[in-house]
């Protein structure tokens, strides 16, 4: 940009403003007209959906307040009495894919034998639980779709403990608000506790009748198939009832937190 | 004097300025193109995350920067698109001027608007009319993003709206849908784009409503 004398001590001079600002225009004319040029082009258009948008702090913050929006719209829509659809077994998807925010060859290994699944928050019962006692409770069986957020889906069978059920039994305040998990592979996520509740809503030990593998999840997973599957905690070693919004490990990068299917 | 005055025209030459598009069409209009951009483009990064044929879209043609981010964006804009276009199928259906407009549309006009508009030779006299192979192209492409909101409604919620979902052949089948929608929305934007810079008119008429 050129830059202006100062002419704050001179006589105002009409004529000189006029053409001052005719010099202004014609600066400015060009390049307007060039932008509405590039603008109009696949690469302009490219350059205002690209990075520099979503850069931007305050497009970022107006994205999450929707984002928290979308959550309030789906725990709304959401119908404890619906349940997903099951298959029969010979739908089931073999093998059933592996995916975790690691490689294969990095799944954690639990110690089955030394396994304590802590108990915190608002529960009346804290004492925490051996695999054995788990795997006393009753147990029931589902074969339902795993949907993951990058839009794929598989069929699998999963058994375990009702988590409603197991949440009453440990005396669990059910009005409040969030139910928080962490897993033994530094991965944590939270749900709503209509959610938790939800008769599909399964504490699982086992995967298609053999005790969970380490890849789906040993010693215990959390499986629900009105979640999408970054919501389903493997390798869980608390679980905490509280009201203080735990966020998650991918819902703190920009998931949706509620991720209903 | 008497004898001029009479041959002057009664009418003149230019016919009096006429609004071709009321100001909510125009407004409606753009605000559809601009989300529709935005669904198209975080769609393209999101098919990217688990694509369903054996292409992915460029990076730099789609919006989010990463799955999290496109999903965000796609999240948002699904409101801007669903509540424009429930607000311009209202008052396109309440003022008549879908009915004006559109109907009536028979096949036998939209095949010779169509031979014509191959040779070159389809008139664009009116802008306040449209041919028949506007017509079936505009309705097509309303019934399309209604099927773009179905579908993709099938996929957010497959377990909250389980008609939808089997409506739409199940979940898997329901991105395919989504998928093909995308597609023909595409395609009527390229051959609409085309069209507008044939005839310039229209974009402005888009733009000021005449």
């Amino acid at each position: 940009m050129i830059k202006k004398p100062n002419r704050l001590s001179s006589t105002l001079d009409s004529e000189l403003i006029i053409k001052d600002a005719r010099r202004e225009l014609q600066l400015a004319m060009p390049s307007r007209r060039l932008f509405g040029k590039r603008a109009l082009t696949l690469g302009g258009l490219s350059l205002l959906t690209g990075c520099e948008i979503t850069d931007n702090e305050s497009v970022n913050r107006m994205l999450t307040n929707i984002s928290r929006m979308n959550d309030g719209v789906q725990a709304w829509l959401f119908d404890p009495n619906k349940m997903a659809p099951t298959y029969p077994a010979s739908m089931i998807t073999r093998p059933f894919p592996f995916n975790a925010f690691y490689g294969e060859d990095e799944i954690t290994e639990v110690d089955g034998d030394a396994y304590r699944l802590d108990i915190k928050g608002l529960v009346s019962n804290k004492k925490s639980w051996t695999l054995p006692e788990l795997r006393r409770l009753p147990q029931v069986e589902q074969i339902t779709r795993h949907i993951c957020v990058e839009g794929w889906s598989a069929i699998g069978r999963w058994g375990g403990v009702p988590f409603a059920g197991f949440l009453k039994h440990i005396g669990a305040d059910l009005n409040a608000k969030y139910i928080a998990f962490r897993c033994a592979d530094d991965y944590y996520t939270s749900i709503d506790m209509p959610t938790a509740l939800h008769a599909q809503t399964q504490l699982t030990l086992t995967y298609d009748g053999e005790i969970l593998p380490p890849k789906y999840g040993f010693p215990m997973k959390l499986r629900m198939p009105t979640k999408l599957g970054y919501k389903n905690p493997k390798h869980i070693a608390s679980i905490e009832v509280t009201n203080t919004y735990p966020g998650g490990y991918w819902e703190d990068q920009g998931y949706n937190w509620f991720g209903g299917a | 004097m008497k004898a001029s005055l009479s041959v002057m025209p009664t009418t003149p030459d230019v016919p009096p300025a006429r609004t071709v598009h009321p100001l909510w069409l125009r407004v409606t209009h753009w605000i559809n193109a601009f989300s529709v951009v935005i669904m198209i483009a975080s769609g393209w990064r999101i098919y990217n995350a688990s694509p369903i044929f054996p292409f992915i879209f460029p990076k730099e043609w789609t919006l989010g920067g990463w799955l999290g981010g496109a999903l965000q964006w796609h999240f948002a804009a699904m409101w801007l698109l669903a509540i424009n276009g429930f607000v311009y199928l209202s008052l396109n259906l309440l003022s008549g001027r879908a009915q004006r407009k559109f109907f009536p549309l028979r096949p036998k006009e939209v095949l010779h608007d169509f031979v014509q508009a191959l040779k070159g030779k389809l008139q664009h006299a009116s802008l306040d009319h449209y041919n028949a192979v506007q017509k079936l192209a505009y309705l097509s492409v309303i019934a399309d993003l209604i099927l773009i909101v179905v579908s993709g409604l099938a996929i957010w919620k497959s377990v909250q709206f389980p008609l939808l979902r089997d409506l739409m052949g199940g979940f898997d089948n329901a991105r395919i849908v989504h998928f093909f929608a995308m597609s023909f929305v595409v395609l009527f934007i390229v051959v609409h784009i085309v069209m507008v810079a044939l005839v310039p008119r229209t974009l402005l008429a888009m733009l000021r409503g005449r």
